[in-house]
């Protein structure tokens, strides 16, 4: 923390958003996405793996990455799971109601150093929620690319998020969807087994791609040694990292590891910085 | 022969075995085929045999009692299906059921297990070949056992 700034009053004040639109991802509503429109000024710009603190009035706030960048500009998408106390009272929220939004804040995926790579895009879980949007603009400049392919895992067949966009980028040919669930019974057809499994594989360059890792801690870990075995430089590893984020602008403490904030100097870090931390037992 | 050593030579996992291990491995070799829903083993046969797969899937399935069955693990091109050959009682520990058509390599296990015997330089070399693949299975299961898409501690939760 900076002993010298002083927080911007503005940051600290969440606008109100109106749910424009309310997505269920999976069966149980146990994850869904909000379309968000602004009551009043712009939306701002934002980039593929930055959050925004949504506040849930007179409940909490939370730190969420944004999950989808709209073209048309007018809205805001975020993919939230109700897993406690503020999550599971914004599911209960309808379309129309108003919720708090400040932001956006953190770092963001580097989609301009991944150019002219091949790139790995490894997800798990609701991980794959902020890897969307880079899938999104990569595809909007797809010759700027090599070969891309994502690496999704999830916990069972009804957990799999975003699955018709699933489908329509794995029917294309100049993306390589490879997805896995941890455990299914026999009527599903898909691939059964851990993510790091479906990296395994390679098919990509690994001595000048780039990955983008999401998803829990000890996923991401055994992710990177997958992609470290294949040959890949752990300098164009990168992993979003996840943290009960609070105040967003690098005061309060809460979201720190060793020397960094994740909500100001992440949450997109080099594995190489975050890696000291991901050797440290119960940090 | 040739064209089973071939495909063996190709495989990375064998890259750093000697020529006369990979001959070893590939005498005792035969090209096999299953039709979608057929088996290539099931739970409590003698596992006489292992496999390499060249094309389709297999899914590892389990039967616990009064339960759907469970896949634990599906299986694809380069992949190896079957370890219980290596120790006795060499019998089967789970279902392997082809979900496509599938091709590959078939190896008889006793003649792969008298060979090693016989030439023990190749029997070691093998086995940590073998080892290496088993440990990478094994990890992955431990990671899977895992669950790590659950939730965590909900007080951690906001």
């Amino acid at each position: 923390m900076s002993p010298d700034a002083a927080p911007m009053p503005e940051a600290m004040a969440p606008r109100p958003w109106r749910i424009a639109a309310r997505h269920r991802e999976v069966a149980s509503d146990e994850v869904f996405t909000w379309e968000l429109a602004p009551e009043a000024g712009p939306v701002p710009a934002m980039a593929p793996g930055q959050f925004n603190m949504l506040y849930r009035f007179g409940v909490g706030e939370v730190p969420i990455s944004v999950s989808a960048i709209p073209a048309h500009g007018r809205h805001l998408v975020h993919t939230l799971r109700a897993a406690g106390s503020v999550t599971r009272a914004m599911q209960r929220l309808a379309p129309g109601e108003v919720v708090g939004l400040r932001g956006p804040f953190g770092s963001a995926w580097p989609l301009t150093e991944a150019e002219g790579r091949d790139l790995v895009l490894v997800a798990g879980g609701i991980g794959l929620a902020p890897l969307r949007p880079v899938v999104e603009a990569v595809l909007a400049r797809r010759a700027a690319f090599g070969r891309v392919v994502l690496c999704s895992g999830t916990r069972s067949p009804r957990d799999r998020l975003f699955t018709a966009e699933l489908a329509a980028w794995a029917a294309r040919d100049d993306l390589e969807v490879r997805e896995s669930v941890d455990r299914a019974t026999a009527d599903w057809r898909g691939e059964v087994g851990v993510v790091t499994q479906l990296i395994e594989r390679g098919g990509f360059d690994a001595d000048r791609a780039l990955a983008m890792v999401c998803g829990p801690e000890l996923m991401m870990r055994f992710a990177v040694l997958a992609l470290v075995r294949l040959g890949m430089d752990e300098a164009r590893i990168h992993v979003s990292m996840e943290r009960n984020m609070r105040c967003a602008i690098g005061f309060c403490g809460h979201c720190q590891i060793g020397p960094h904030f994740v909500c100001r100097d992440g949450p997109v870090f080099p594995y190489p910085v975050m890696e000291p931390a991901f050797r440290v037992r119960e940090l | 022969m040739k064209e089973r050593l071939r495909v063996l030579e190709a495989e990375p996992c064998f890259a750093t075995l000697e020529p006369h291990c990979l001959r070893l491995l590939a005498s005792c070799a035969a090209e096999f085929a299953v039709e979608e829903g057929g088996y290539l083993v099931r739970e409590h046969e003698p596992a006489s045999a292992f496999y390499l797969l060249q094309e389709g899937s297999v899914a590892l399935e389990a039967h616990p009692a009064g339960q759907a069955v469970v896949v634990l693990q599906t299986l694809g091109p380069g992949a190896f299906v079957g370890w219980s050959w290596l120790l006795p009682p060499y019998l089967a520990c789970f279902d392997a059921r082809a979900l496509t058509a599938v091709k590959g390599l078939r190896f008889d296990a006793e003649a792969l297990r008298r060979g090693m015997d016989r030439h023990p330089v190749c029997g070691y070399a093998l086995l940590k070949h073998f080892t290496a693949l088993i440990v990478q299975r094994l990890q992955a299961a431990r990671l899977q056992g895992l669950d790590i898409y659950a939730d965590g501690d909900p007080a951690d939760v906001p």
